[in-house]
């Protein structure tokens, strides 16, 4: 028995071992670099120079605009987005025929088959000068601007993360048992008040899951806002491409990074605490 | 086909030829019934005969493709669900996961226009939940119930809104043997207390004829025959429903004299059998293929050479084997041209005897009165 147990725990870590190696090597290493730095200085020609100061941190009100942009679009863009792929998804899970039902799914991701640089491109198009504007033109609507603003943002927002909400969401409402849905029907529930008090809630871990996918990626954006807002609407990821690559500031980029880690952390646990607050471990395994 | 329930005093839910198509398949085929109030009623059959589709059109989750279907004198063609003074009890229960069991039977107090108020709704749910005898487990996780506990928060959940017709979809199915026995006495007491209508659906015989005062076997979905368990067990009207309900021995052949009810059909053996056809059978001409149906309890058993009197038709056969099942012993008998026949004894008739031991040769017989002519439809 105990020889067995023995050999077990190795195989375990041999399973675990590439695993934990990747982790070491592409995660923790890395952040514990940046931890550092951001608590060095710049070197006289760009880079990294050793030594211990809060300077760097001291300076982070420089790049409050990049910070409120963040906190204030990231989750405005993912609550846009949900609402926008959770009738997509529910269409999808509950009422679409299972012959159709691939062939919708497939459409969803066919968008993923070019890059994000591309699409995002066409959107400069579609919302620029030439393009939805000039339609607005025609019916009278002159000098509407969409291209360098926030609105600009978002829709580029939605349009590159919805898949990413829509496949979360379908899975959950595909899960959900139908007979739910006549039960609450026959016990007098209206489909609006069928829709509140029985899909909503029990598809909440999917809600949950796509929330986070697109909450997480979305704080460290900064293809969209560069080329959908312009120099006028930046993120923390703007500000961080151009510390670490036009201005070399190592050290303060490695400080924004860090907090903006840590602003992360705290969000996605609040948020966590939130949502599967008070519920029983069996509902969270449904995630 | 037109069918009364058996106590027919005020019609509660009636069904005037109605037709259920999906898309090809023909579910329910021009089906008129009517259910009298306070009744426990059932739809028999096998999976695929429309029973559950029935049941559905009642709780108008489908609506009818012709016909129209009625709840307490009113048309309820186009009436959503929600708006209909029935209640259901699912067969796997769906019972709601993030709700618990208090919650799960306020649900349907909860979606009333004007909502009753908190401290009602928690007397009404207690109530319930001692009803069923689940005094105490309000605030259980539904998860945390056994199946049995489940079935029965179902049912209260169902029962709390006082509906005109409780509509139960093979609601013992997922329990296990002895749990249901227990579940079928429960529900027949606890339809006598609140004596509301019942509308059970299922497959199982003697779930029915245990339970309900009047059932209607489906096939194809069309109703074959209704009548009280007595009526469909004795008068069946044809060798299907004769086969559903309960067991019998079947010897097949060919219709040669009818006067009235009584018809004499010749066995392929070539011997000639004298029965009786239930009323409301479809007359029987003669050449035409029939069955004769006679019920393991009616043949009694005797040794080769005794003598029996009183007796039609007596076979000579050997005992091939023999089920002791306690109050009776279950005997299959090898005859010579009429196959295997089952034989049932109670133990009583053979307390003089030690009964019979595989390879005896004995002769079964049966009075008149115990042979029904069947169409083979």
């Amino acid at each position: 028995m105990k020889e067995d147990s023995q050999s077990n725990r190795w195989l375990t870590a041999a399973l675990l071992a590439p695993t934990s190696l990747w982790f070491l090597v592409m995660l923790i290493f890395p952040l514990i670099v940046i931890l550092v730095f951001s608590f060095g200085e710049r070197a006289a020609v760009g880079g990294y120079a050793g030594g211990f100061t809060f300077e760097q941190y001291a300076n982070l009100p420089s790049r409050l605009k990049a910070f409120q942009n963040t906190m204030i679009i990231a989750p405005a863009g993912t609550l846009l987005c949900l609402l926008v792929a959770y009738p997509l998804a529910y269409f999808l899970a509950v009422k679409v025929s299972r012959q159709y039902k691939l062939i919708l799914l497939v459409l969803v991701i066919v968008p993923f088959w070019t890059s994000l640089l591309v699409r995002t491109y066409a959107w400069i198009f579609i919302l620029g000068g030439r393009g939805i504007p000039t339609l607005l033109e025609f019916i009278g609507f002159e000098g509407v601007r969409l291209i360098n603003t926030q609105g600009a943002v978002l829709v580029g927002i939605v349009y590159g993360y919805l898949p990413l909400m829509v496949f979360p969401l379908f899975v959950s409402l595909e899960k959900l048992d139908k007979t739910l849905l006549e039960a609450s029907s026959d016990l007098g529930g209206s489909p609006f008040k069928t829709f509140l008090q029985v899909t909503l809630p029990l598809s909440m871990p999917g809600i949950a899951t796509g929330c986070m996918l697109v909450f997480i990626l979305l704080m460290g954006e900064f293809l969209i806002p560069a080329f959908l807002g312009g120099g006028k609407v930046f993120f923390i990821g703007n500000a961080l491409v151009d510390l670490f690559l036009q201005s070399r500031n190592w050290p303060f980029g490695a400080a924004v990074s860090v907090t903006l880690v840590a602003i992360m952390l705290i969000t996605v646990s609040l948020y966590m605490r939130l949502t599967m607050g008070g519920k029983s471990g069996r509902d969270q395994s449904l995630m | 086909m037109s069918v009364q329930s058996s106590n027919t005093q005020e019609i509660d839910i009636e069904f005037r030829a109605v037709s259920k198509r999906f898309e090809d398949v023909v579910a329910v085929e021009n089906v008129s019934l009517t259910v009298a109030r306070g009744a426990f009623f059932s739809f028999l059959g096998p999976s695929g005969c429309g029973k559950t589709t029935s049941l559905r059109l009642i709780a108008g989750f489908d609506q009818p493709t012709e016909g129209e279907v009625f709840i307490g004198g009113n048309s309820v063609v186009g009436v959503p669900s929600h708006k209909r003074p029935v209640n259901m009890v699912f067969q796997q229960y769906a019972l709601f996961p993030h709700m618990d069991v208090a919650a799960n039977i306020g649900y349907g107090l909860r979606q009333r226009n004007p909502k009753p108020g908190k401290a009602d709704i928690t007397k009404r749910v207690d109530e319930t939940l001692e009803m069923v005898r689940l005094g105490g487990y309000g605030k259980r996780k539904v998860w945390e119930l056994s199946g049995g506990q489940q079935q029965r928060v179902a049912l209260a959940r169902a029962l709390i809104n006082r509906p005109t017709c409780l509509l139960l979809d093979e609601p013992l199915a997922a329990l296990d043997r002895k749990l249901r026995r227990e579940m079928q006495i429960e529900l027949q007491t606890l339809q006598r207390d609140v004596g509301i209508t019942f509308i059970l659906v299922t497959h199982d015989q003697e779930e029915a004829l245990s339970m309900s005062d009047t059932i209607c076997i489906m096939r194809e979905g069309k109703i074959i025959q209704s009548g009280s368990p007595r009526e469909l067990y004795d008068e069946p009207v044809s060798k299907y429903v004769a086969d559903f309900v309960g067991k019998t021995n079947f010897f097949s052949g060919e219709v040669v004299d009818s006067n009235g009810s009584s018809v004499s059909v010749k066995s392929v053996s070539g011997q000639v059998f004298v029965g009786l056809q239930a009323k409301g059978a479809v007359p029987l001409a003669k050449k035409s293929k029939a069955s004769i149906a006679v019920r393991p309890e009616m043949i009694s058993i005797s040794a080769a050479d005794e003598t029996t009197q009183n007796s039609d038709i007596v076979i000579q056969g050997r005992v091939m084997n023999r089920i002791f099942l306690g109050e009776h012993s279950e005997y299959l008998i090898a005859t010579e041209g009429f196959g295997d026949v089952l034989v049932l004894t109670p133990k009583v008739l053979e307390s003089h005897s030690k009964g019979f031991a595989p390879g005896d040769q004995v002769s079964i017989s049966w009075g008149p009165e115990a042979a029904l002519v069947l169409g083979d439809t």
